[in-house]
Parts: structure tokens; C-alpha cells; sequence
């Protein structure tokens, strides 16, 4: 299962954390940053995963954004690396700018949820995952 | 009031939204902590602000400010207020704030149950869908248990989108809750077919989860599984199937026969790298779980390893890291496979990726064998050359030793191989693994006796060559290496070439700077090497040389006798005294020599690690008992003063270090760098200082090193590894040369009997016989050691109490859920449970259709005869025991249920399980898995005679049976289900409208998936009008601010509790605040108040409540006697707060304690009814009610409502019904009507109860 998601930028700031096992506020930061120091320690041509501890982490990077995801040991890599990216196509595809998903961080939530759910993927399907949110734009509009 | 309206939504104009925050914060840069710290001055001044925008959008802001890892615990309650708002727009951010900010010890959390309830039924799904969300980031075991069964019914809401939310979020809810599984799990298992992709995928998510765990329990769900895995084309849930695949083989090794198949078909087809990993992961657990014997398998092993191979060439790192991950797995069962491979692991030795090169030293560790250690480790020394100053080169480093170790030094045929690998390594600077070499160094010379000549020459100039070692030795790890070198020449002197020098060797002043354990080792073992040289010369006529030594010592000791630390102090001075003493004797021409190195005779051996712990107790001996009696607590403070000396004593690490050793040296190298880095005066060194010392010049004995850049540092005089691997390669051949020449002999002996034992191919391990023979020492174990290696499974893992037996379950009539098992429901519910019959239409979809509208006892009897047709086809021998065969046709073998024996007990909760009634479940598996090829079958024989059997005794058995009072238990165990059967049941009970029946079934403890038609309680049939909505909460007292109603509760698992419910509502337009609840205790009923405050004190009420806002609270209720009512008087203060003042107000009102709120509602069955009934020590009573016009039905639903009661059997106009008190007393009723006229007959073994009871239910139908 999926203990965490974080998308850290570049310089190893937080942009969104979303825990699906209960991490004490304070440690969560000694976590965020040893993890993303982690990461951002490895170039390109290594590899995704990471052993970390006792679990995984699976990041991605797009641009200056990294995903990083934690999971347990009976999760498959490679479907969570996938899943990362479908994360990714549905905030390219609800968001026009990068910069708006940092403005917009409640929405991003919301595509989140909806793709994971304690620790479980509930729904990969793009128009499926937006759905909730276009619902929302529009109570918002009317 | 508008115009406030409209001032507040000029206010947030100004205010700050959350993307103003985010930008605010990246403007402020340099001073971040400041602008925060006034934007959350800001956020507290919004939050207290009426405007509920306003506060989402300050919550909204804490959000992120809490993301950021600020701490927004305060706002808590501001939380609970957003979540309640009936806006979706600021619902979801109070929801989203909540699973982000709460955990399980926040207390408003408890605040949120009927929040969280409302918004669970709310008919919008997205209100629905947030609340489920925000519950599965914060569900405690309390909300767990509250919600348990709301949530059970979403699982069958009509929608997709709230049913794979419900079904996902049952998994955090069983883990907190865990005896919400098993009666939520029969739904659970039908959602796996549930029409909608993502609810099967959510209902896969959480089975595999569970299973995960507990597999045993999950093992009847295979064919399921099966055919999901065959059916499915979601590739994530194929992932999740095979995987619980993959936990379910090593249960059942018949299962992976059946998975191979389309595992390897699947493995071919796909072309999802996930899907294909996560096949090859599971075809290789399931041949692990295989025992071998099945040569076809080999096929599947070549064809993993084929695609990893794929995989691990693959130029994508991810591929390859997975690749080599999965190749170890193959490797532990089938290494031979994995071995072809060597070259490309090897290969990526050298790849970029660290962590695929670790990945790749890892394989090599399994991977080496005689045949190929020398040149795995020549291939290995190279990268360490290569990686220098890395911590790859230390892991390096150690998985050399491991490898090279492993087993016992298993794959070692030449150990004077291993002793230069180990003193080659000593050149590694900075490596932290110096200890490690050390230890590797003690236990080959210690336990390879053949070996000692050669490894004490080696150390002998390892210490010769100390300097080197020790260029930059504070920091320097290595020079533990010493340690170890100077131990051996000392204990194994006798094999020194020439003792002397390495004597001056070892009392070198430099010596002084080592760390004090190596010097106390140095200084003891000078001592050993003094006793041998005088050993050597003895009989020797000319004393110089012994004299020249005993000078020696006395002329380098003192430097020791001055060292700062006490071990090294001690025996330096012990032994310069000794020698002093010696020296003396000499210079009378005294023999002197055989009394010295007596004393270091004698051989210690090695010991293994756990020796001591496997000492076993004499018997008689209680380790636990004192012998004395215990000393006074302030003596067992004093300081334990032997541990100075235990710490460094070298004789104690005479087998290895002992991990305590390494600890507390890792500890204390720490203490050092702590110091260092503290001390300003210490010159840090940079990290190329470390070569300095090869180049300057001038320093005493330092010989002449040749400098060549190309070639590795070499320590002089120190034979290469690389020329045993020559050397070795040439030995082999020369042995296979006079192999060959043997065999050939021996093939001219018998020409007939070849074959079989010795391949003539490739060499096969055994052929390799080693360098010279050794002779491994093993480490010693005390005389009958307690064979024990002890895995404890971690006691606190939450999947522990989710090993629940679920099996049977589905199964009607067998182990009904008790009622401590279900799910509680809060009766005040049952309005609001009505829903759509949609919904139950849906869920009856799943259902198999029953052809025939049947009776209960018929349909029961022709599950058996299904299950025993089934049987028969089985086992094909059936005896014919059925009179008249059903024309039924025989259903899908995976999906008919199979019956159980009825039970037989009286309560439901003690219904125990026969053992046979397993085995036909047990046998339906077995059948499954029978279809594949196992040669096994016939051990499965008696298993389904056994089930065979026991099905036919539940015929006889049944038929005995057959008489009336057994009809309404049968319906009343199916009700006691919310499972399939259920439904089915519901069907039935439709068709028996039509048919006008007689009988009729009444129990429903669930109000979920039951439709219009039922109410809580009592199950309506024949008459169509609804009943009217009924609440148990009765007004409690009332003023212009506020409105209480309350409940009253008994507590099933506390005789002496009930539980007050009281629901707060503000009604006036000002907020109030500082609530405070307060009863005056009777000497029987007490409010149970917090530890440590006195019997009149208030407690506060947990909540604030906003304007139109209501919330529960719940107080507990000692009471000691239940068989009169009590009123108790009480009083609440408030403070109500408006706009410019606040004033204080109270409440005074009575809590009435009713006969009623003592009772529990307990289901009962009508035999131990009848038993009841006639046991005789209860008393009886009767009461009569005038005028009652209600139907009923409604009549008995009130009864059981307001009075707690279950019907337990209903027959006409009459009706017999149970209840039991908190503190045991049965309740019976037997309830009859004719006309407008209502007779109660009641029987209870208190009889002030039983009036009271009746009083409060005759009160009930006066008021109406």
C-alpha cells in the first residue's frame, strides 16, 4: 500500500504532502527532508526506486517537480511508477499552467483523492477522476 | 442582518485566499518565518468571524500552512465547524483540513460521528464521497464503530462512485474496528462481482490487503480470484489478484499447480512491464512453495529468468534495478538458472546506478561457488579499486567478506587466498570496516589451524608495516586491523619466523598513538611474544639474546606504564614489573623461560555466538527466585565497576569481536568525532591528507614504497591475492589432468556402472578439492544446547486482530454472528436507514434467482440436496438417502453455497462449530482444485467421504427435525445475516406476500439494504402502510437558546452503565459557548466524572455551538440497581454570545432513567424461549391495553422501538418477544390483540422490573 505522496520542487520544498499512514507533524518534516535529499541526491541515470528504511520510495521528475512516492514492500514499482504519471496527465490535463497547480493546491487534492484512496488506488480513468472536480467548477460558476 | 451579510463579504475581499498565501510566501523569502507567523495571526482573527466563507477559506489557508509543518492542532474545532457547513465548496475543505490535520488523539474528533453520519447518507454523492475520503484519513476505533454500519450500507449504494469508496474505506474501518469483519465481509465478497470495474478493484484492493496478512481465511475465495484473474483486463487489478496469488501458494501447493499455467500464458501475452514483473515475482513464489519433483517446472523457472534477463539488459535503469531484484528470488531456490548469468551481473558492477549495483552484489553473494569465488572476488577487488572514497566501496568491502564467509567459509578452497584478500583490503583508507577485517582475521586463524603458519607471517608484517596502516589513524577505521594482527603473532608466536623483530615491532613508540584497546592487545601480547623468544633460546648457553630482549622490553614499556588509559596502564606496568623480576633471574643464569610462557599456555577455543544463551536451565533452578533477599533500591545505583576492565580486555574477543564490542567501539568512535568536532584546537584533517604521509620524507621506518599510480599500493613483502588465482587455476588443472587419468583408469576397471556420479562435463562442485586440507574448527556449543532459534511475530501488529475464520460465514444456519459480533446500530437511526428500492433491486441483481418461491425449510433442504448432488458427482458413490429428488437443476459449482448442519445450541452466541461442518467447504476447494493435474488426489478421498458424510447425517438429523418450532429459528438465523442470504430471504419474503402466508418472519437487526418496505425491528409483510418515523430522543428541556433531547443507552459489555446521549441545539441567533452539563448524583445513579474531580462537579460540554447548530454529546452513568426508575435532577449553563455582550444562562431539566433504557435489545431464539419460559424461577404479570388502534405490526415495532424488545416469534395476532436488562434479567412477552384491546403477558425473574417495564410500555400507547 501507498504511504505517502509528496511533490517536492527542486530545491527540496514541500509543494504537497498527503499521508495515508499517520506521521507525527513533527516528524514528517525530518521524513520529507531526508527523503527528498534522497531523490534529489540521484541523477538521471539511476534508477526510480529507492530502498528507504523498512519501505520504497518511487519518484518521478518533471522538471523542476519531483513525485515521490512512499510505499510498503508488497506494492509492484512499476505500477506505481505508472500510476505517478497518470497522477501527472491529469493535472496537465485539468491545469493549463504548472504554476496554477501551486495556486490550486485544495484541487489537486481533490485529483488525488480521488486516485488514491488510504493507501489504495481507486480510479486511474482521466475523465472519471476530474469528474468530482467539474462538478465542483460548476456549483463554484452557478 | 443583510447588511452584515454583505459587510462580511466586503471583508473577504480584503482577506487573503489561499493563492495569495502561497505567493505572499514565496515574496518572502528572507523572512518567511515572520510573514507566517502574522498570516496565521490573520487566520485566527477570519476564524473568529461568523461568515462561514470566510472560516473555509482561513482553513483552507491552514491547510497548507499545516502541510508546511506548522502546527494547526488549535484550530481543530474551526475544522469540525467548516466540515459541518451545508456547502459542498466548504464541506470538502473542512473534510480535506480534517484528514490532513486530525489523527486518532484528536478529541474533536468525537465531536464529528454525527457529522460524518449525515453526511454519509446526505443525497449528494459528493458529499458522500468527500466524508468518505476524509473518514479513511481519520477513522478511529471509535468513529469505527459507530459508522461501521452506515458504511457497510454504502457498499450497496447505487452508485459506482460511493461504492468503491465505501468498500475501499472498510479496510481502515476493519482495522480499527475488527469485529466489523466478519459481519461485513459476505458483502465485501460480493462486491468482488460487482458490476462496476472500480468497486471490483476497490473490493480486490482490500481482500489482498487483508489476505496479505492472514491468508489461511482467504483460501476458499481462490476459485473467485481465479476466475477474476482469467476475466479481468484491468492490469492494476491483475497485479493485486496475482499478488494475493502469490500469498495464497505457500497454503496450498495445489493452488500454484493450477496458477502456473495462465501465469506463464500471461507472462508471454502481456506487454505491460508491471503486470509482466508481478507474474515472474509470483510464478517464483509459487515454485518456491513447490517442493521440487515437478520437471516441468524447470521450463517456467528458464522462462523467468529468460525475461528478466530481458529485463536487465533492458537500457532502462528501472527495468534493470527490477530485473536483478527478482533474479534474487529465483536465485535462493534455483541458483543453478541464475548462475548462467554471471556475465551480465557482473556487468552491471559496472553500471551508473549505485543502487543497481548493489542490487547486482547481492546476486553475486548468492551466486558464488568453488568454482568461481576467486574470480567473482578478483572481479570485486577491482571495483573497490576503482571506487575509492565511496560508500559503494565499503559495501563493497563488506559483501567481499560476506560472500567470502558465508556459510561458514563454505565456498573457500584456499585460505591462503582469503588471508591476502583480507590483508589487501587493510589498504583501503578511510573504510570504516576495519573491525570487520579483524574479525575476519581472528576466526580464519583461529579456527584454520592449517592455516596459522601462513596468516601470522602476514600479520607479522602487517605490524612490521603498522605506519602505513595507521598514516592518518585517528580516523582511520582500519587500524583495528592491529587489534587482530598483534593478538594472532602473539597467540600463535610459536609459527613467527623471527619473533624478535615483530617484538620491536610491537613497541615501536608510535604504538602510543593508537587507540588504547589495540595498544592494551599490543602490550599483552609482547608479553606472549617475550615468553616465546626466551622459549627459543632456551638451552641456548650464550644469554644475550635473551637478555637483549628482556632490555628491549624494559627500555619500551615504560612509554605504556604512562599511557592515560587504565587497561593499558595496568598491564604494562604488571608486565614491567614481570620482566624486571625475569631480567634479575636471568642475570643468575636461572631457566626462567618455561615458568613465562607457562603463563600463556593452554588454547582457548572458539565459541559460538548464542552458545550461552542456549545453556540450558538445570532442572530444579529458578532463575527468577532471589537468593538473598533484595538489596535496597539505593544500593543497586552504584556504579558497576567491572565494566572498565571487561571493556577492552582482549583475551574476551580471544574467538571475535563480540557485537557489544563493535557497539560500544562504533560508540565510542562517535563520543570521539563529538569531541573532535567540538574541540577547537583539533586540526581537522582534509580528506587527501590521508596521502601525505606517502610522501614526506623523513620520517623513521618508513622503507621505500614504490609509487606506481597504475598499479595498487602494494605493502611490501605481501603476496598478491591475484597470484593464488594463478596459481589456483593451475593447481585445478593439474587435478583435472589427474582426474582424467583416474577416470580413465577406472573406466577400463568397469565400463558399465559410468555415469551416474560423475559428470564428465563441466567440473562439478565437488571436484574442487581445497589448496591444502583444513581443518575448520567449529565453534564450540555447551553439551545439549536447546535447539532455538526464536522469530516472535511483532505482538503489535493490527492485523492481528483481523485473523478472523471467515469461511464459513456465507454459510446459512452455521455459526450465526453472535450478538457481540454485530455491527451496533444506534436505533434512532431507523428513520433515516430507509432508502431507495432501487438500491435493493440493484443489490438483489447479484443474488441468484431462486426459481421457486419456497419456504424456508424447503429451500434449506434443497441446498442439500444440491450440496449433496454435488457430492455425489464428486465422489461418485452416492447412496441414494433422498426420497423425492428435485428437479432443480445443479447451479454453477463455484458459486452454490453449500449448507451447514444446523446448530443445535440455544444462544447464538454460544453456537459452536462441529468440526465436520468445515469440510464440506473445505471439500468445495478441494473439488476446485482437484481440476488440476495433481497426482495427490486420492489423498482427498476421505476428506470428501467425510463431507459426505456429515451431509448426511444433517439429513437425518433435519428430518428429526421437522417440526414446528424449528421454522421460525431457521428465518431467524438467515436474518441474523446481512448477507446474501439475506436477500434471498427478502426475495422470499416478497413471494410469500403474494402467497398470503401464515408464517412470518420478523427479525431484522439490520435496517441497511432492506428497502422500503422493512423498519428497524420488525419486518412488515402483509400490510401496506409504512410506519410512521419514530426517535427515541426525548425532549429533555427547552428554553428560548437552547434545546436538549436524549437517549438513554445500556451498555451491553458493563452491567452497571448506561450512556446518556444528549442532543444540544442552539436555537437562538448567538453563539454559546463555555457549556457546562451537571447532575446531581443519587445514591444509586452517579455521573461517571473525570479522575480527580469531585462528585459536584460539571462537566463541560465538549462543542460550541453556532447558531442552528446541534451536536451529541454522551455521559456516562453508574447505576446500581435497574429494577425501579429515577429521575435525576440536573442543570446546564451556557454563556451566550453575541455581537456586544455575553450573558450567562442555565437550564435546569430531569434526566429520566426508565426501566426501558436498562434493557438491551438481545435476539432470542424460540426454543431457548420456550425453555425460558418454563424454568420457574420466573415471575409473571400481565397488563392490558384499551384502545389501541394501530395495526399490529406497528404495535410490535413500537414495542420493540421505544422498549428495546425483539419479536421472537410471531403467529396472528400474536406475538411472543425478548429483551434482557444490562445486569442479565430476561424479559418475555407474549403479546396478543383482539379488536382494539391488547394484553401483555409478561414473565422476568425480578419482578419490579417487569412492573416497571410494563408501566413504561402502557405509558408509551397512552400517549398515542
Amino acid at each position: 500500500m501507498i504511504k505517502f505522496l509528496l511533490m517536492v520542487n527542486r530545491q527540496g520544498q514541500t509543494r504537497l504532502s498527503r499521508y495515508y499512514q499517520p506521521v507525527e507533524l513533527t516528524k514528517r518534516a525530518a521524513l520529507e527532508a531526508d527523503v527528498v535529499r534522497f531523490c534529489l541526491s540521484r541523477n538521471k541515470e539511476q534508477c526510480s526506486f529507492v530502498e528507504y528504511k523498512d519501505f520504497r520510495l518511487i519518484y518521478r521528475q518533471y522538471a523542476a517537480l519531483y513525485i515521490v512516492v512512499g510505499v510498503t514492500d508488497a506494492e509492484n514499482e512499476l505500477s506505481i511508477y505508472e500510476l505517478v504519471h497518470n497522477f501527472v496527465e491529469v493535472l496537465d490535463k485539468y491545469f493549463s499552467r504548472v504554476v496554477s497547480i501551486m495556486f490550486n493546491l485544495d484541487r489537486v487534492h481533490i485529483i488525488l483523492d480521488e486516485i488514491i484512496q488510504n493507501g489504495h488506488i481507486v480510479e486511474t480513468n482521466k475523465s472519471r477522476i476530474l469528474a468530482p472536480l467539474t462538478a465542483l467548477d460548476k456549483m463554484a460558476d452557478g | 442582518m443583510a447588511l452584515k451579510i454583505v459587510k462580511g463579504s466586503i471583508d473577504r475581499m480584503f482577506d487573503k485566499n489561499l493563492q495569495d498565501l502561497v505567493r505572499g510566501i514565496r515574496n518572502h523569502k528572507d523572512d518567511e518565518a515572520k510573514y507566517i507567523s502574522t498570516c496565521i495571526d490573520e487566520i485566527k482573527q477570519e476564524l473568529k468571524q461568523d461568515n462561514i466563507a470566510v472560516k473555509a477559506n482561513a482553513v483552507c489557508k491552514l491547510t497548507y500552512l499545516q502541510m508546511l509543518g506548522y502546527d494547526v492542532s488549535w484550530a481543530a474545532f474551526n475544522i469540525v465547524e467548516v466540515m459541518s457547513s451545508s456547502k459542498f465548496t466548504y464541506k470538502r475543505i473542512g473534510y480535506l483540513a480534517a484528514s490532513q490535520c486530525f489523527h486518532e488523539s484528536t478529541d474533536v474528533i468525537m465531536l464529528t460521528t454525527n457529522q460524518i453520519r449525515k453526511d454519509l447518507s446526505s443525497p449528494n454523492q459528493y458529499d458522500t464521497g468527500v466524508a468518505l475520503t476524509g473518514l479513511s484519513c481519520f477513522v478511529t476505533p471509535d468513529l469505527a464503530r459507530d459508522l461501521a454500519n452506515d458504511i457497510m450500507t454504502l457498499m450497496s449504494h447505487t452508485k459506482p462512485y460511493i461504492r468503491k469508496k465505501a468498500v475501499l474505506i472498510m479496510y481502515k474501518v476493519f482495522l480499527k474496528y475488527p469485529e466489523s469483519l466478519r459481519p461485513a465481509f459476505p458483502r465485501l465478497k460480493e462486491k468482488l462481482e460487482d458490476p462496476d470495474p472500480g468497486v471490483q478493484s476497490a473490493a480486490v484492493n482490500v481482500i489482498c490487503e487483508l489476505a496479505r496478512r492472514n491468508p489461511k481465511n482467504y483460501l476458499s475465495l481462490a476459485p473467485l480470484f481465479f476466475k477474476l484473474m482469467t476475466s479481468s483486463t484491468n492490469n492494476w487489478v491483475l497485479i493485486k489478484i496475482i499478488k494475493l496469488f502469490g500469498a495464497l501458494t505457500p497454503l496450498e501447493p495445489r493452488l500454484g499447480k493450477k496458477l502456473i499455467e495462465p501465469l506463464t500464458n500471461l507472462i508471454h501475452s502481456t506487454s505491460a512491464m508491471s503486470l509482466l514483473y508481478e507474474c515472474v515475482n509470483t510464478v517464483i513464489a509459487v515454485l518456491i512453495s513447490l517442493s521440487s519433483g515437478m520437471p516441468n517446472h524447470s521450463a517456467s523457472i528458464q522462462l523467468c529468468v529468460q525475461k528478466l534477463r530481458i529485463l536487465i539488459e533492458d537500457s532502462d535503469q528501472n527495468l534493470k534495478y527490477l530485473g536483478l531484484l527478482a533474479m534474487s528470488k529465483i536465485l535462493k531456490t534455483h541458483p543453478k538458472s541464475v548462475q548462467s548469468h554471471k556475465d551480465l551481473i557482473l556487468q552491471c558492477l559496472d553500471d551508473k546506478d549505485e543502487s543497481i549495483r548493489l542490487r547486482a552484489l547481492d546476486l553475486l553473494y548468492g551466486m558464488v561457488s568453488k568454482k568461481n569465488l576467486m574470480e567473482i572476488v578478483k572481479k570485486l577487488m577491482l571495483h573497490v579499486d576503482k571506487a575509492e572514497g565511496t560508500t559503494y566501496r565499503d559495501e563493497l568491502l563488506t559483501k567481499i567478506i560476506d560472500i567470502c564467509s558465508q556459510s561458514n567459509y563454505q565456498y573457500i578452497t584456499n585460505f591462503e587466498w582469503y588471508i591476502s584478500i583480507l590483508v589487501e583490503l587493510t589498504r583501503l583508507e578511510g573504510t570504516r570496516h576495519g573491525h570487520l577485517i579483524a574479525s575476519q582475521m581472528l576466526d580464519v586463524a583461529i579456527r584454520v589451524k592449517a592455516i596459522r603458519v601462513f596468516a601470522v607471517a602476514q600479520m607479522a608484517t602487517l605490524l612490521d608495516n603498522a605506519h602505513l596502516l595507521t598514516g592518518n589513524m585517528q580516523r582511520n577505521g582500519i587500524c583495528e586491523v592491529l587489534y587482530a594482527a598483534a593478538w594472532i603473532c602473539g597467540e600463535f608466536s610459536e609459527h613467527l619466523e623471527n619473533p624478535m623483530q615483530t617484538l620491536e615491532a610491537m613497541l615501536r613508540p608510535k604504538v602510543a598513538t593508537l587507540p588504547g584497546h589495540i595498544q592494551a592487545v599490543y602490550v599483552q601480547n609482547a608479553a606472549k611474544l617475550f615468553a616465546t623468544v626466551l622459549k627459543s633460546q632456551e638451552g641456548n648457553t650464550d644469554g644475550t639474546v635473551t637478555q637483549d630482549t628482556s632490555q628491549l622490553m624494559i627500555e619500551r614499556l615504560p612509554v605504556f606504564v604512562q599511557s592515560a588509559n587504565l587497561e593499558v596502564q595496568e598491564r604494562a606496568s604488571c608486565i614491567l614489573q614481570l620482566v624486571k623480576y625475569i631480567q634479575k633471574l636471568q642475570q643468575k643464569d636461572v631457566e626462567v623461560a618455561e615458568e613465562v610462557s607457562a603463563l600463556f599456555a593452554g588454547e582457548l577455543n572458539p565459541v559460538a555466538p548464542k552458545a550461552q544463551k542456549k545453556v540450558p536451565v538445570p532442572e530444579g533452578l529458578d532463575l527468577d527466585t532471589w537468593i538473598n533477599e533484595p538489596p535496597s533500591e539505593s544500593e543497586s545505583e552504584d556504579e558497576q565497576p567491572k565494566a572498565i576492565f571487561t571493556k577492552e580486555e582482549p583475551k574476551h574477543s580471544r574467538a571475535r569481536h563480540t557485537e557489544v564490542d563493535e557497539k560500544e567501539l562504533a560508540r565510542r568512535r562517535e563520543a570521539r568525532k563529538q569531541e573532535q568536532a567540538n574541540n577547537p584546537f583539533y586540526i581537522k584533517s582534509s580528506p587527501s591528507s590521508q596521502k601525505v604521509y606517502q610522501e614526506t620524507p623523513g620520517v623513521d621506518h618508513i622503507p621505500v614504497i614504490q609509487i606506481d599510480l597504475t598499479v595498487p599500493l602494494k605493502v611490501p613483502g605481501l603476496p598478491m591475492s591475484d597470484q593464488y588465482v594463478k596459481l589456483e587455476e593451475e593447481r585445478r588443472q593439474k587435478e583435472r589432468a589427474e582426474k582424467k587419468k583416474k577416470d580413465k583408469k577406472k573406466r577400463k576397471e568397469k565400463r558399465s556402472g559410468r555415469g551416474k556420479k560423475h559428470d564428465s562435463g563441466p567440473e562439478s562442485e565437488e571436484d574442487i578439492t581445497p589448496a591444502h586440507m583444513v581443518d575448520i574448527v567449529t565453534e564450540e556449543m555447551p553439551e545439549n544446547a536447546l535447539p532455538s532459534d526464536d522469530d516472535e511475530k511483532d505482538p503489535n501488529d493490527p492485523h492481528k486482530a483481523l485473523d478472523i475464520d471467515l469461511d464459513n460465514l456465507e454459510m446459512s444456519g452455521h455459526r450465526p454472528l453472535a450478538d457481540s459480533e454485530k455491527i451496533p446500530v444506534r436505533s434512532h437511526r431507523a428513520a433515516e436507514a430507509a432508502k431507495s428500492p432501487v438500491e435493493d433491486r440493484d443489490a438483489d441483481g447479484i443474488a441468484t434467482q431462486l426459481p421457486k418461491k419456497k419456504h424456508g425449510k424447503e429451500k434449506r433442504e434443497e441446498k442439500k440436496k444440491k450440496d449433496k448432488d454435488r457430492e455425489r458427482k464428486k465422489s461418485k458413490d452416492e447412496k441414494k438417502k433422498k426420497k423425492h429428488k428435485s428437479e432443480e437443476k445443479d447451479g454453477d459449482l463455484l458459486g452454490a453455497e453449500v449448507d451447514e448442519p444446523v446448530v443445535q445450541s440455544e444462544e447464538p452466541s454460544q453456537a459452536s462449530e462441529p468440526p465436520t461442518s468445515n469440510s464440506a467447504e473445505v471439500s468445495d476447494l478441494d473439488f476446485w482444485l482437484s481440476n488440476a493435474p495433481v497426482p495427490s488426489n486420492i489423498q482427498e478421498v476421505p476428506k470428501v467421504a467425510a463431507a459426505e458424510a456429515a451431509s448426511a447425517a444433517e439429513v437425518i438429523s433435519g428430518g428429526a427435525q421437522d417440526s414446528e418450532p424449528d421454522e421460525p429459528k431457521d428465518a431467524e438465523m438467515e436474518a441474523t445475516k446481512p448477507s446474501k442470504h439475506k436477500k434471498k430471504k427478502q426475495k422470499k419474503e416478497k413471494e410469500d406476500k403474494e402467497k398470503k402466508k401464515k408464517k412470518h418472519h420478523h427479525y431484522h437487526h439490520h435496517s441497511d439494504g432492506v428497502g422500503e418496505e422493512s423498519v428497524q425491528n420488525g419486518t412488515v409483510e402483509e400490510e401496506e402502510e409504512p410506519l410512521p418515523s419514530m426517535s427515541n430522543y426525548c425532549l429533555l428541556a427547552e428554553n428560548s437558546y437552547i434545546k436538549m433531547v436524549y437517549d438513554i443507552q445500556g451498555n451491553l459489555q458493563d452491567g452497571s452503565q448506561v450512556v446518556v446521549s444528549v442532543i444540544f441545539e442552539n436555537k437562538c441567533d448567538s453563539f454559546l459557548k463555555s457549556m457546562e452539563f451537571n447532575v446531581l448524583d443519587s445514591l444509586n445513579s452517579k455521573l461517571q466524572r473525570p479522575e480527580g474531580s469531585g462528585p459536584h462537579d460539571s462537566l463541560a460540554v465538549p462543542f460550541q455551538l453556532p447558531p442552528g447548530v446541534s451536536n451529541e454529546a454522551r455521559y456516562v452513568f453508574t447505576v446500581q440497581s435497574i429494577v425501579m426508575p429515577q429521575k435525576l435532577k440536573g442543570t446546564l449553563t451556557f454563556i451566550v454570545k453575541t455581537e456586544e455582550s455575553s450573558t450567562h444562562e442555565k437550564l435546569d431539566f430531569k434526566l429520566h432513567f426508565t426501566c426501558t433504557s436498562y434493557l438491551i435489545t438481545t435476539p432470542c431464539y424460540s426454543d431457548a424461549f420456550a425453555k425460558l419460559l418454563e424454568s420457574a424461577d420466573l415471575k409473571s404479570s400481565s397488563v392490558r391495553l384499551e384502545g389501541v388502534n394501530m395495526p399490529f405490526h406497528h404495535l410490535l415495532a413500537r414495542i420493540c422501538f421505544h422498549h428495546h424488545f425483539s419479536v421472537v416469534e410471531r403467529i396472528d395476532s400474536c406475538a411472543s418477544m425478548y429483551s434482557r436488562s444490562i445486569q442479565g434479567h430476561h424479559v418475555c412477552l407474549l403479546v396478543k390483540t383482539s379488536g382494539q384491546t391488547v394484553s401483555i403477558d409478561a414473565k422476568c425473574d425480578e419482578p419490579m422490573l417487569l412492573g416497571n417495564v410494563l408501566d413504561e410500555i402502557k405509558q408509551t400507547f397512552s400517549q398515542c
